[in-house]
């Protein structure tokens, strides 16, 4: 319904719109991101306000490993650009190459994954958990809440990689969820970015 | 959705080639390397390395919007950019605006 009569409405000119109506879904989950760019904003604002109230405890000079930090952004980056390959791939029809991306893509997210959860729980044991002070717990739910989206795209991505396996060719509507997953992908390394400037980096500069 | 040159159309994103994610992913790694070697190097004082390394941010989120994201200022992207826009407006109050009252509390509240 939606998608009949938008079209009709933007584009009265364009006789084609009427014939095949184009696809909005794209540009509605720009506007989800949007949003959760605005729940991000105010996870930062949150964290700006608590970053230094350290209840006595362990400061962020303590307790942040840039080391950790350079290889999870490493991480990330690299599976952007292979996640990139892979649409590049998706565009020309190959399925072969989509899917080889798409597994590199996943186990770069899972890596990146797996060494959050090794920060988290390693700081969680030595009582440096997001109940020992206001910073720690802002802490907690910004570089959380980015890792839960990551979780999230990664179990999307390994769905998606199995309808492109069972079906036989790429499909505009396959086309267009992997579009949306790399639109995720690449927004989730941006909200990366700011987070390992402004709460890893500036905190220990 | 798709037209004769394999471009997606106003639904909302285009894609770049081989080489533009090439080139965005080359100058994101410069971009990162050096904001980690001011910290690690302690190339500079704090108030200096703070201000340096968010200017660099700010370029690398602009260099991946262009070139991983696709944004351009191409008339299909008309309603993707102004989205964007108002985001970005929303973000600035919220973050400066929760920044500059809660320095004000704890200014007049003396906490700090």
């Amino acid at each position: 319904m939606l998608q009949k009569t938008i079209p009709a409405n933007l584009a009265p000119d364009d006789h084609s719109a009427y014939h095949h109506p184009e696809s909005h879904s794209v540009f509605g989950f720009w506007l989800y991101l949007m949003t959760d760019c605005i729940i991000f904003a105010a996870l930062f604002a949150v964290f700006a306000v608590m970053s230094h109230q350290f209840a006595g405890g362990a400061t962020a000079k303590d307790l942040f490993e840039i080391n950790g930090v350079a290889i999870e952004t490493a991480i990330l980056l690299l599976s952007s650009i292979t996640f990139g390959f892979g649409m590049l791939g998706a565009q020309r029809g190959n399925k072969h190459a989509l899917l080889f991306w798409l597994g590199v893509t996943f186990l770069l997210g899972l890596a990146f994954i797996g060494l959050e959860i090794r920060e988290f729980s390693s700081l969680v044991a030595d009582g440096n958990g997001p109940d020992r002070s206001a910073f720690l717990s802002s802490f907690f739910t910004l570089v959380g809440t980015h890792g839960l989206h990551v979780s999230l795209g990664l179990i999307w991505m390994a769905v998606l990689a199995c309808q492109v396996i069972a079906k036989s060719e790429l499909s505009e509507t396959t086309l267009r969820r992997l579009t949306c997953l790399s639109l995720f992908w690449h927004f989730l390394d941006v909200v990366w970015i700011c987070v390992f400037t402004f709460v890893y980096l500036a905190s220990v500069a | 959705m798709l037209n004769s040159n394999g471009h997606v159309e106003s639904s909302g994103a285009s894609h770049g080639s081989a080489g533009s994610y090439i080139v965005g992913f080359v100058l994101s790694v410069i971009l990162t390397a050096v904001s980690f070697l001011i910290v690690m190097e302690h190339a500079m004082a704090a108030s200096t390395a703070i201000p340096v390394i968010a200017a660099l941010a700010l370029v690398q989120v602009i260099v991946h919007l262009v070139f991983f994201l696709h944004m351009n200022a191409s008339s299909q992207q008309k309603w993707n950019v102004m989205a964007f826009g108002f985001t970005v407006m929303t973000a600035v109050i919220l973050i400066g605006g929760s920044i500059w009252i809660m320095h004000n509390v704890s200014m007049n509240m003396m906490s700090r």
